[in-house]
């Protein structure tokens, strides 16, 4: 099967954009490089497209009814155009996929959800839906998505639209923004831990946007940004990948989510009981952040030992391009997580000594 | 794309310059571009042995680490140690910041390996 382009795609080819297959999709990996976008988001400002990813409708008087029993957070408590991140779970606990929920208003809801899960996330809602009086729709390939982040991002974009941006709050939407002549959906949300907006808008409109808002950004250095800092970007930031930090087989409250796993909320959800169970017995696995302390650089999938046992594996680890330290996230056996304890990461069959420290990489101001 | 005279050159982007019967190694202009920022660089020990096409270093950018491949076989007698501290080097110049020295074992082995013309038409074709 042939990759997907998305609607901007002759755009990354124009700006010399390295293009590779990412879960079915013809994306950048980078442009410029991977650490001067990944240096622009933090600083200045970076325009990620991210078309790819899923959105699905769910329409209907049990809209919310529906999407709170799919989920593990609390969906009955946000208001009109709030945004919310949740897990969606097997009965097993275990993770369908992460996701946003935005709720337009109390019979619409419209999910966010991660390219790589999109059509499996859509068909396990159509199994889900049992009676609940909802329309669920996979709107995905008519949708097309930005996101400008850094500490000009608000500044950039305002460039471009009457509206005042400063009343879209974090975690909230706007409908029927007006941005340089096309009509879009906007959120201050975003996967890379500085402040941003996402932009919805149909296809075609999200070409103009994109060449707009690079334009409309030069004066604050923008630079087009690729897969590559994204995963930098959302690492730092203690942000989980899916398939990552979470996955079918990585629960939520393993990966450290439990802030988004409401276990005593009233409506019942796909996965309460179990979790509920394992976090009364207490975890037996859990994700730790850690940082080596010899030479090297922890890569996904490597082992980690303790006294020449296995007791985990590394989920994610890079040399830190913002903090210039080698520092990863580990799935370890729970009793070897306490921040301070040392373990013994393998990089090609090299013993390379590490801790465990907080997995609040980046200290916010 | 920097290519420098003088040098032997292999299919996997490493560069040869024969002293005697010695050898500086390293990986050329094309390969530091394609590794993108380069953020690691493993070096083998004093001492330590290679046959041909063995992997004697790895050299890593942000997103991944990279074989490199000894052109030649030998036997290691200097590792280039700034690189220990400043891997960006092998971005800055890939010529002048070699990553070992060998003793080589066979100069026969060198035969096998590309002039910088044959390198250059090499780049041409693949790129």
């Amino acid at each position: 099967m042939t990759a997907k382009k998305t609607p901007l795609y002759d755009e990354h080819v124009k700006l010399g954009g390295n293009v590779v297959d990412y879960a079915g999709w013809l994306l950048p990996v980078q442009y410029t490089g991977l650490i001067p976008e990944h240096e622009a988001v933090r600083n200045a400002v970076g325009i990620f497209d991210v078309s790819h990813m899923g959105e699905i409708t769910v329409r209907g008087k049990d809209a919310v009814a529906f999407v709170d029993y799919l989920m593990t957070n609390d969906i009955t408590k946000i208001v009109d155009n709030q945004i919310i991140y949740t897990f969606m779970c097997y009965p097993d606990g275990g993770v369908v996929d992460d996701l946003l929920v935005y709720r337009y208003d109390n019979d619409y809801l419209y999910l966010v959800v991660n390219a790589s899960n999109s059509d499996k996330d859509y068909a396990w809602m159509l199994e889900q839906k049992g009676n609940f009086d909802v329309k669920i729709e996979n709107i995905s390939d008519s949708v097309g998505e930005i996101a400008i982040q850094g500490p000009m991002a608000q500044k950039t974009l305002q460039k471009l639209t009457d509206f005042d941006l400063n009343k879209v709050g974090f975690f909230y939407l706007q409908r029927d923004v007006i941005i340089d002549g096309v009509n879009c959906m906007i959120s201050r949300t975003g996967y890379t831990g500085e402040d941003g907006f996402e932009v919805y808008a149909d296809n075609e409109g999200i070409v103009k946007v994109w060449n707009s808002v690079l334009e409309a950004g030069k004066e604050f250095g923008i630079l087009p940004a690729g897969l590559g800092c994204r995963d930098t970007l959302r690492f730092e930031a203690s942000l989980p990948l899916y398939g990552h930090e979470i996955s079918e087989e990585i629960n939520p409250l393993e990966g450290g989510f439990k802030y988004f796993v409401k276990l005593d909320k009233a409506g019942d959800f796909i996965g309460k009981e179990e979790l509920n169970k394992q976090w009364s017995e207490g975890l037996k696995r859990k994700l730790a952040g850690f940082e080596l302390i010899g030479r090297g650089i922890a890569r996904e999938g490597m082992e980690i030992q303790k006294d020449g046992v296995a007791i985990g594996h590394v989920t994610t680890g890079y040399m830190s391009p913002t903090l210039k330290k080698t520092i990863g996230n580990a799935l370890l056996a729970s009793e070897f997580t306490d921040i301070g304890t040392e373990l013994d990461v393998i990089i090609r069959n090299k013993t390379v000594k590490a801790k465990v420290i907080s997995k609040r990489f980046l200290k916010r101001k | 794309m920097k290519v420098l005279k003088g040098l032997y050159y292999s299919n996997d982007h490493e560069w040869v310059k024969v002293e005697g019967d010695e050898a500086f190694v390293g990986i050329t202009d094309f390969a530091q571009e394609h590794l993108g920022d380069i953020v690691y660089v493993e070096l083998p020990e004093i001492d330590d042995e290679f046959a041909k096409e063995d992997s004697f270093s790895v050299v890593e950018s942000v997103k991944a680490a990279s074989d490199v491949y000894l052109p030649v076989s030998g036997k290691v007698i200097a590792v280039n140690e700034a690189l220990e501290d400043d891997p960006a080097l092998l971005n800055t110049d890939a010529y002048e910041n070699w990553i070992v020295k060998i003793a080589l074992n066979d100069k026969a082995e060198l035969d096998e390996l590309m002039t910088s013309e044959e390198y250059e038409k090499f780049l041409e074709e693949e790129a």
